[in-house]
């Protein structure tokens, strides 16, 4: 199954890798440097998706007590932090020749900042719990309380910036081309997010399994 | 009164009461608070037209800091004396001693910004009497307590309790410090309530969802 999607994954991607440096025709007003705006953008949206993961894993941990659910939750958390962090790098990227700046605290922006920080967090309190147990559950709290802070947060600063100028954002319609590479783009990295959650989740079951067996043939 | 509330109310008024004693938490977090806007004073210019501007950003930033460390002292001293254990032997749902526990840090950070905040607004030569102001510390600092009530009680059972509360707390309560901000210049400027009600109802919302998924969680964090 998972080299299934192994395969397929990897195929789109080279189709990704196609069209964005060869097929899709250069943007008008941002010239070359644009085309970073298909990976940044699929990699944003698995982002959240992650987080989104991380969310119902976590809630479904706490419930069920089961804990292939934390697994879950960590895995997706893991494999979200670091697509956000490549959202945060190549943002910037696009952002200098783009805007002129390397950072604006806009919504987008500070949302995805804040984001990071809270996945960060949700690592951090499993590493510095006393018993991995209780890391699992304060990290669940935190997947939860931070996953419901993330609309309220784009909101504030959505109304804040609102009063501020900010920078042209590229905007107007996506031509068929682009649109068709944007798609084979978002597809391909959503399925490189579920082949490496599922190769992260049966690492994670084999650690643990590995555990009982040790700790079974110690006792 | 209904059960549960009453319950909350005893909790609360314990911390309350041990806290009045000793004034330990109070004291130390107020003292903090007015150094930190007196550092503050130095970084910026005290020429009177940054005043306005800066000065919101001043009080969070402030409070921010000093409600962390009030939050944190607060659980750490449940736990070294064993009270959290005691409290979970009592027959009452953990929501409610979450509820307890949040009253009594409301409580103290009131209790603080009430000493602070007038201080503030003469040393920065600013109107004395504001209502809208008044409002929105309230509801700012309703939901700090909420959540870091929740984070605090989470801190105090890891290793680096003192910069694991910042760490989760700071990220969470970015809404509640932009709008307070946000409200507390509107304010200051002496702007009616319309202008700033886009800002108080995000607190408001902000507040009242985090004190439910809050009370729900916080069994989770106690536990043993």
């Amino acid at each position: 199954m998972s080299r299934i999607l192994l395969g397929i994954s990897f195929g789109l991607m080279m189709a990704a890798l196609y069209l964005v440096f060869i097929y899709v025709p250069t943007e008008e007003t941002m010239g070359v440097v644009q085309r970073i705006f298909y990976f940044h953008v699929p990699v944003a949206w698995v982002s959240f998706l992650a987080f989104f993961v991380v969310f119902i894993g976590s809630i479904l941990f706490l419930w069920k007590r089961d804990e292939k659910w934390d697994m879950l939750a960590r895995s997706s958390a893991e494999i979200g932090i670091v697509f956000t962090s490549l959202v945060l790098i190549t943002g910037p990227i696009w952002a200098k020749p783009a805007w002129g700046v390397w950072w604006t605290w806009d919504a987008r922006l500070t949302t995805t900042l804040i984001m990071w920080v809270i996945y960060v967090s949700y690592l951090m309190v499993r590493s510095f719990a006393v018993e991995e147990s209780r890391g699992a559950r304060f990290a669940a709290v935190v997947g939860i309380v931070g996953f419901v802070d993330i609309p309220i947060t784009a909101i504030a600063i959505t109304l804040w910036r609102t009063q501020h100028p900010r920078p042209v954002i590229f905007e107007g319609g996506l031509a068929p081309s682009m649109l068709l590479t944007l798609i084979i783009c978002v597809a391909a990295f959503t399925l490189l997010y579920v082949y490496l959650l599922l190769q992260a989740i049966s690492l994670k079951q084999a650690e643990a399994d590995l555990g009982k067996i040790s700790q079974a043939l110690r006792g | 009164m209904r059960l549960p509330l009453r319950k909350a109310f005893v909790i609360a008024w314990k911390d309350i009461l041990s806290e009045s004693r000793t004034r330990d938490i109070l004291s130390s977090v107020a003292v903090f608070a007015l150094l930190t806007i007196v550092i503050f004073n130095f970084a910026f210019e005290p020429g009177s037209d940054n005043v306005e501007l800066v000065a919101p950003g001043v009080l969070w930033v402030t409070f921010t800091f000093a409600g962390v460390l009030g939050l944190g002292r607060s659980f750490v001293f449940e736990k070294e004396k064993g009270c959290l254990e005691g409290l979970l032997l009592c027959p009452v749902d953990r929501d409610v001693v979450y509820l307890g526990k949040m009253l009594g840090s409301l409580a103290f950070m009131l209790a603080v910004e009430i000493i602070v905040v007038p201080i503030f607004l003469v040393l920065f030569d600013l109107p004395l009497f504001l209502p809208q102001l008044a409002l929105i510390t309230l509801l700012a600092t309703v939901g700090f307590v909420s959540v870091g009530t929740l984070f605090s009680a989470l801190a105090v059972n890891t290793r680096a309790r003192d910069v694991m509360l910042p760490i989760l707390f700071f990220p969470i309560v970015a809404p509640v410090i932009i709008a307070a901000v946000q409200a507390s210049g509107l304010a200051l400027e002496g702007q009616s309530w319309s202008t700033m009600s886009s800002w108080l109802q995000i607190m408001g919302v902000f507040d009242a969802i985090f004190i439910v998924i809050s009370a729900l969680v916080f069994e989770f964090v106690v536990e043993e």
